[in-house]
């Protein structure tokens, strides 16, 4: 068989990649149509670039979503004499394999286009989930910071200043060595990171329904006990129904990302409660007798809402370049995992002869993060307007 | 301003000392010195070796001890062998049996010895930095620059076809981080099969076979446009949106204010406005961000000389951290928080010297 040419090429990648491509028409569609109704996501589809951004980024996710039916090959597979194909390249003895290698093949011949697919899956598995824990972390110890100000003020200041002074790489070589795994240290901090979650809710449930025991004993107990569940088995992988579990490595990358991002959320966060707590809304608060917790969480950070999700965008988007930092040094990864640092890593020593395995995931992951950028531009955009 | 310089260098001074006991303990751990016996004496060593190559190299005692020792504060380890010393802390570092005993830690100028390069890590390190400051000054020449254009002509008309352009590029270089932008450009400049190298060399635009070179080892001997071009470009690419979108956004701040319409309806030129009226104050924001972002773009550098294995302070870092060498990655920690804290310093100074409404209490 001839290989094919490049217009082949993305013939064939949209026609793997259709179930993307319906997914993204019935989504724009239906926001379109409903935008009004849909507050400020409706309010995004006003916003040409939030809209490209929103797009991109659905387009990863789908990606991932769908991957089993995208992908043509199994991303670990090798097929002989695929080593370092050009795009297109045609497979020797296909049988009943897809006959092409779209994107061509690696140094250990497998087929970049799987790879990509499956890695999109690995990075949405991680980043979205990690800037979330680190906005639950940044929001429980920055509101307490900047509303009582004084010595808890200080001291967490001045802990988070001392994260932030660290070098982020050396912070990932220290934290997520393969002897440090073995340690206790990824362990106590799991316990520790995955406990803010749990106390965020908890909190925050307890200081609207206090005044209503019943709806608060089911509120709170429910949190309670899919916490307990959730926090068993993602640090101690201990989970006997095993739908929440995390390998002791992947565990110890999330808590590292966890860990370079919480402070920053930290800081941003106690800026805008300081701003914030001299408003009048909150004196009216403080007024009618209301607790400081109920201040924090049902007046302040309500309000504070904007700011924050657009750095919830920005911060899934550095999330990712972190977690592609910690793959291109190859660490806290299997080398056949195919998330794009790790394949970025893998394809720069042929990078001068064959550039497209280190290529296409670099492409990849520039793509998200300018996506969740754009998106967050996009937001921020929408949310000064009212 | 003399309190607040004491005070600042006072929590300059806690925040390096807790930074680096944290590196000192976690590169301390029983299993990373067990991992450093066997990369230093030879993989097959059995657990009796191991343990025995840890007490003699003066691994063995208690850590707080051990940090004592980097520090300068206790005197540093040493082993006697029928009455006569032959190894030592000070001894293996200045050679002189005489000093054993004696303290020789950081209060005393000594940074103690690197395992991965078998010298001091003085020697070892002021070498590495000279070569990452080159690296960095010229990536300052061509970030800060080119950020603050784009950022004025950004934001000195909002809304315009030029702001989206340019608001656009800035978005674009902020998502591109370093071994995205490095390898793009390797495979698009410096590629003697694909890219626009193989096309420039069949018209003879260049001599060589590429445009650029995608290794940067040979730049400590001489830098040439050749061979320093894409590392500067890698680092300054990244940086240079953040700052841009920071001074696009000061920028057309400052274009909304009372004064400017006053000049306006003076009759003042727009040029003459831009470049007289808005411009000094405009340029505040920026000064300040541009200083935090240096210690930011030390994360890109590492990342930057390891792609193009360039030997500096980033690569040193890497080699360091890889295989463990503790006293070379406490003292590369002690130069990044030094270089963290002085930004912070000289932002804040500068920020209360350019901008006169602002007083330091």
């Amino acid at each position: 068989m001839d290989p094919l040419s490049w217009l082949q090429i993305f013939a064939r990648l949209a026609q793997q990649l259709l179930p993307v491509w319906i997914a993204l028409v019935l989504t724009f569609g239906l926001s379109i149509r409903y935008r009004r109704r849909l507050g400020l996501y409706g309010k995004l589809f006003d916003s040409t670039v939030g809209m490209i951004g929103f797009g991109i980024v659905l387009f990863w996710v789908f990606s991932a979503i769908f991957a089993d039916l995208i992908i043509t090959h199994d991303a670990l597979s090798q097929v002989s004499r695929m080593r370092n194909a050009v795009p297109g390249s045609p497979l020797p003895d296909p049988g009943d394999l897809y006959p092409y290698y779209l994107l061509g093949g690696d140094s250990l011949a497998r087929d970049v286009f799987s790879r990509v697919i499956m890695g999109a899956r690995e990075v949405l598995r991680i980043a979205p989930f990690a800037a979330m824990i680190s906005f639950m972390i940044g929001i429980t110890l920055g509101l307490p910071a900047g509303y009582f100000g004084g010595k808890l003020d200080t001291g967490l200041t001045f802990l988070a200043n001392l994260v932030l002074a660290f070098p982020v790489i050396l912070l990932f070589f220290l934290l997520v060595a393969p002897e440090i795994q073995e340690t206790i240290i990824p362990l106590i901090m799991a316990g520790v990171l995955f406990i803010a979650p749990i106390l965020f809710l908890t909190v925050l449930l307890n200081a609207r329904f206090f005044t209503q025991p019943q709806k608060r004993n089911l509120y709170v107990g429910g949190v309670l006990l899919i916490g307990a569940w959730a926090y068993i088995g993602l640090v101690f992988n201990a989970d006997p129904t095993g739908i929440w579990s995390m390998s002791p490595n992947l565990l110890n990358v999330f808590v590292a990302v966890v860990f370079v991002n919480a402070p920053t959320v930290f800081r941003i966060v106690r800026g805008i409660t300081l701003d914030i707590k001299t408003r009048d809304y909150v004196a009216a608060a403080q007024t009618r007798g209301e607790g400081p917790w109920y201040i924090m969480l049902w007046e302040i950070l309500p309000n504070a809402r904007g700011p924050l999700i657009v750095d919830f965008c920005l911060r899934i988007g550095y999330t990712t370049i972190l977690l592609g930092t910690l793959g291109f040094f190859g660490l806290g990864v299997s080398p056949e995992s195919p998330d794009w640092g790790s394949t970025i890593n893998a394809g720069r020593r042929l990078l001068t002869v064959y550039p497209h395995p280190a290529l296409v995931p670099a492409l990849a992951l520039m793509s998200l993060v300018l996506g969740l950028n754009l998106l967050a531009d996009g937001l921020r955009e929408e949310s000064l307007r009212d | 301003m003399l309190l607040f310089l004491t005070r600042r260098i006072g929590l300059m001074l806690i925040t390096a000392l807790c930074l680096t006991f944290i590196v000192f303990a976690l590169t301390n751990m029983p299993a990373k010195l067990k991992t450093l016996a066997k990369t230093q004496a030879g993989g097959r060593l059995t657990d009796a070796e191991v343990v025995s190559w840890i007490n003699e190299n003066g691994y063995g005692t208690p850590m707080l001890t051990r940090y004592g020792e980097w520090l300068g504060v206790v005197p540093g380890w040493v082993r006697e062998e029928d009455g006569v010393v032959v190894r030592g802390r000070c001894v293996d570092l200045t050679n002189d049996p005489g000093r054993a005993g004696e303290r020789c830690g950081l209060l005393q100028g000594d940074w103690g010895y690197s395992t991965r390069f078998q010298d001091n890590v003085g020697t070892v390190l002021s070498a590495r930095l000279g070569a990452t400051g080159l690296l960095m000054m010229w990536v300052l020449i061509v970030m800060v620059p080119m950020a603050l254009i784009t950022g004025v002509l950004a934001g000195m008309r909002e809304g315009s076809r030029t702001d989206r352009t340019l608001s656009t590029f800035a978005i674009a270089s902020t998502a591109t981080p370093e071994y995205v932008s490095g390898v793009v450009f390797i495979a698009l400049l410096a590629s003697s099969t694909v890219g626009i190298s193989p096309i420039l060399a069949e018209w003879g635009w260049i001599d060589g076979r590429v445009l650029f070179q995608g290794n940067a080892r040979s730049a400590i001997e001489g830098i040439t446009l050749s061979n320093f071009t894409l590392p500067v470009l890698t680092v300054a690419l990244y940086g240079m949106g953040y700052v841009a979108r920071i001074t696009r956004a000061s920028m057309t701040e400052v274009m909304t204010q009372q004064y400017i319409r006053t000049a306006r309806l003076k009759g003042v030129g727009f040029a003459s406005i831009v470049m007289r009226h808005a411009l000094r104050n405009a340029l505040i924001a920026p000064f300040t961000v541009i200083m935090l972002q240096i210690p930011w773009l030390l994360n890109g550098v590492v990342i930057t000389e390891v792609l193009f294995s360039y030997p500096g302070f980033g690569w040193t870092l890497y080699e360091a951290a890889v295989n463990n060498d503790i006293e070379l990655l406490l003292a590369s920690s002690v130069v990044a928080v030094v270089v963290v804290l002085v930004t912070q310093l000289i932002s804040d100074i500068g920020y209360v010297y350019l901008n006169p409404r602002i007083r330091i209490s």
